[in-house]
């Protein structure tokens, strides 16, 4: 007898069928092999092996490059072979080219991209804290979110010209809706003892954002910054397939003109290291800021 | 200092969730208030603390009466709300910085309530790294370094194993009795109530109000064996059964 039958003894508490005792047994899930539960198993490689991987995912795309150009199925043309390409890459770096080129568009991307983090992390900030705020911009920014930066390129070089403010401004509208709401979502991710604390210990309201909000966000705003910066390089560039005489985006479409594949490819990966190294860089600032967190 | 509620009552919407409380709290004294949970017990915290603001009666200190929060009424949340990205020695440090002193008096300061909480060799880890009682040390120290004219606990060691408990009362009772703080604390366990008390009050539910008042007769200097006498189980059958009168039939 289990307690449960035990127990119910008198009529109402009778189950009104047979009881528990009758059900058939609880079917179980044969035992299955641990290695492949999916989050167990990341934990447990071996940094030899995660090294490996790591090796492995860049060998194996590049070894592929290397066989189809060997095989000779595609016109070098089209799918320059890896030492074209680093011919071209060499041939770039040596005579400054790409050097100027890089230095052009890091340069916007900083003022560009500057200009918007010092523009979204105080308008961020205002309206993780204040109803107000988040009532009147919310709304609006929401809205203009969704319109694509780069769709802005010919209204802004009507405009602003062909210069640099128009290629600014598109990184300026490009990131700096996404960073403000980014920005506001982690100030109010601050919790609320934390600011009732701060008041019961004499801390006035801009004391409180300056002294218990900000610190506690600081390494937050550092992920949405590193977000939008990968997003702020591609607009650069986009910015610069446009309109431009200088930069990476513009040696792509001059290379283009020419028919220069492999010089296209060696900018591209140009692009793509240089955005790895931002990302990096960001990185390791948000993990200093973050020791607290972790 | 003396902290007076006056006819004091508190509504969400349509619901009433404390109705007519009176309490005087004198100086130097330490009260609990027990109550089951749903009888606004922490919610009169947060109206003292001034977070909340009463929608009925009125609250003072002294005579001047509670308009908002501020650092001579410390308040001490059950999860410790230690700042994370502060050390120990800076949560200590936090309302003093917002005060006119020199380093040196600041630094002293801390340094003494570091010591009188037993966590000087712990002035520069970081909330993380400190198990539940220790973050609720610094979270006493923290409101102590205001020498608030009342200390303010909601359900502090709620969180926390039987053992550290036991540990962290007679640790607030030696506090209270070195700095002569007045407390007034919330918690829903009777024993404890009975442990650090001089005056318990039993809160009733549906609305929230002063169900009883229980002098704890016990002798000043409590060891924990003071729980194992026929006077503290008397007590303590005494408002267990007040606490449950005053909840709401099921």
């Amino acid at each position: 007898m289990t307690p449960l039958s035990a127990a119910a003894k008198t009529p109402a508490d009778a189950p009104s069928e047979a009881g528990r005792d009758a059900w058939a047994p609880l079917p179980r899930r044969g035992v299955r092999p641990r290695a492949m539960a999916g989050g167990a198993m990341a934990g447990g490689l071996s940094g030899r092996a995660k090294w490996g991987l790591r090796a492995a995912s860049v060998a194996i795309p590049l070894a592929a490059w290397l066989a189809v150009g060997g095989a000779g199925v595609v016109d070098p043309a089209f799918l320059p072979s890896p030492a074209a390409v680093w011919a071209a890459f060499l041939e770039m770096a040596g005579n400054g080219q790409l050097a100027s080129d890089a230095l052009a568009s890091l340069g916007r991307v900083g003022a560009g991209f500057g200009l918007a983090v010092l523009i979204s992390v105080p308008l961020g900030v205002f309206m993780g804290t204040s109803p107000a705020g988040q009532a009147f911009f919310e709304p609006v920014i929401g809205l203009l979110r969704y319109m694509p930066a780069s769709a802005f390129i010919p209204l802004l070089i009507i405009w602003l010209g062909l210069g640099e403010p128009s290629k600014v401004a598109i990184l300026v509208i490009g990131v700096v809706f996404f960073n403000t709401l980014m920005t506001a979502d982690v100030v109010r991710q601050v919790p609320g003892e934390l600011r009732q604390v701060a008041a019961t210990l004499g801390a006035t309201g801009w004391e409180t954002v300056r002294k218990v909000i900000w610190p506690h966000s600081v390494p937050g705003v550092l992920d949405a910054m590193r977000v939008n910066a990968a997003a702020a390089w591609n607009f650069v560039v986009v910015a610069e397939l446009i309109a431009a005489e200088s930069g990476l985006g513009y040696r792509i479409v001059r290379a283009q003109r020419f028919l220069q594949t492999d010089t296209i490819f060696a900018v591209l990966v140009v692009i793509g290291c240089i955005g790895l190294l931002i990302d990096v860089l960001l990185r390791v600032l948000r993990d200093r800021a973050g020791r607290w967190s972790r | 200092m003396t902290l007076t509620l006056s006819r004091v009552g508190k509504d969400y919407g349509t619901r009433r969730v404390l109705d007519g409380i009176d309490l005087t709290v004198r100086p130097e004294e330490f009260v609990c208030i027990v109550g089951a949970s749903g009888s606004g017990k922490s919610t009169l915290l947060n109206l003292i603390a001034g977070l909340v603001p009463a929608s009925s009666g009125t609250l003072a200190l002294d005579g001047v009466p509670v308009t908002g929060p501020g650092p001579e009424r410390g308040l001490v949340f059950q999860s410790g709300a230690l700042f994370p990205f502060l050390t120990v020695a800076g949560n200590v440090a936090f309302g003093l910085r917002l005060l006119p002193l020199s380093r040196a008096d600041r630094d002293r300061r801390v340094a003494w309530y570091l010591r009188e909480v037993g966590l000087s060799a712990l002035a520069r880890a970081y909330p993380r790294e400190l198990s539940g009682g220790q973050r609720q040390r610094v979270a006493i120290a923290r409101a102590l370094a205001c020498e608030p004219s009342v200390l303010l606990l909601d359900e502090p060691f709620g969180a926390l194993d039987v053992q550290t408990k036991e540990d962290m009362q007679l640790f607030l009772r030696r506090v209270w009795q070195d700095t002569g703080t007045t407390v007034l604390m919330v918690t829903h366990d009777v024993e404890e109530a009975l442990m650090l008390g001089q005056r318990v009050i039993v809160f009733g539910c549906d609305p929230g109000r002063v169900a009883a008042e229980v002098p704890v007769g016990l002798p000043a200097s409590r060891t924990l064996d003071v729980k194992r006498t026929a006077a503290f189980q008397a007590l303590r059958v005494t408002v267990e059964d007040l606490v449950r009168a005053g909840m709401p039939a099921t």
